[in-house]
């Protein structure tokens, strides 16, 4: 577990991307295996199909999780304290997503020493296909 | 339609057992490479590694009210998640008491017309003492028109 330093951190800090992909179905599925939403939308074809969508659509959840741990591989998983997702655009197998988030504002309460952030994650055509918002403390005693 | 009469509702309480192969299963398929998820034996968990509430509730009836607002299969959609952690997020090993409320319901005009539904589920976490450790907060918008893929405006399945 290590903290983060109040002054080793800078509003507008904005680490390296990821891009991952291009997404496939195994990824879509391998995120509802592991989180139990088997909703067949997001995997089975035919029935992708009949509801109108050319291909499974994917899952919501799993660009949303891969956006928060690109932050907490940042500045530390034991150190979150919110994370909110608002989904844009669907993703669908073949896109190539890139993630990126940058420090809002470094802020002090009565409750301690914040962080927040602003991420996005976009596809291959530069459209935001999720937004988010994060909260990190930081150490108190590091001063 | 929504049912309004689902604001309020309370679903049963289920528990939630925070497990090691779990983490190490979800924080690979969300793509963590943080060692904190990979090593020793109580893991903590990724930030939204609470979704797998999904295999607790279906051990327990009534635990999930969600299904009393009625939203509609083919124009209903995720358009918010949010998870706030009270202190460290757990860590494997720990016992979580859960229980979901409908806590939300309202309209909006949509941008290209229609009226857009949003229901609001707040899932709380407790430890054994009762102290609040976590809590989920989904969010579902209804549309008045079926979604196009061109057209989304409020969120995703």
């Amino acid at each position: 577990m290590s903290g983060i330093r109040w002054e080793s951190i800078e509003a507008g800090e904005e680490p390296e991307a990821l891009t991952i992909g291009p997404v496939t179905r195994t990824d879509f599925v391998r995120y509802q295996g592991a989180s139990g939403d088997m909703n067949p939308v997001h995997h089975d074809e035919v029935f992708a199909k009949a509801a109108g969508f050319e291909a499974p659509l994917g899952v919501g959840m799993f660009p949303a999780g891969v956006m928060s741990t690109w932050a907490t591989n940042w500045l530390g998983p034991d150190n979150v304290r919110r994370f909110r997702v608002r989904w844009k655009r669907p993703v669908w197998p073949g896109d190539t997503l890139t993630f990126s988030g940058a420090v809002a504002e470094k802020r002090e309460s009565e409750d301690g020493r914040f962080v927040d952030l602003t991420l996005q994650g976009i596809n291959q055509e530069g459209a935001v296909v999720v937004q988010g918002w994060m909260t990190f403390v930081c150490d108190s005693t590091d001063l | 339609m929504i049912n309004k009469a689902a604001l309020g509702a309370e679903g049963a309480p289920f528990e939630l057992d925070v497990e090691r192969g779990k983490i190490h299963e979800f924080a690979r398929a969300v793509r963590s490479q943080h060692p904190e998820h990979f090593t020793g034996d109580t893991p903590v968990i990724p930030p939204t590694f609470l979704a797998t509430m999904f295999f607790w509730e279906e051990l327990v009836q009534g635990a999930n009210p969600w299904h009393l607002a009625e939203m509609s299969q083919e124009r209903g959609m995720h358009a918010e998640q949010e998870y706030v952690f009270h202190g460290p997020p757990p860590r494997a090993g720990e016992r979580l008491f859960a229980k979901s409320r409908i806590t939300e319901i309202y309209e909006k005009a949509g941008r290209r017309g229609g009226t857009l539904t949003f229901v609001v589920m707040v899932t709380e976490f407790r430890d054994a003492s009762g102290g609040l450790r976590a809590e989920a907060k989904l969010t579902g918008v209804e549309t008045s028109q079926p979604p196009k893929e061109s057209e989304q405006e409020g969120g995703q399945s």
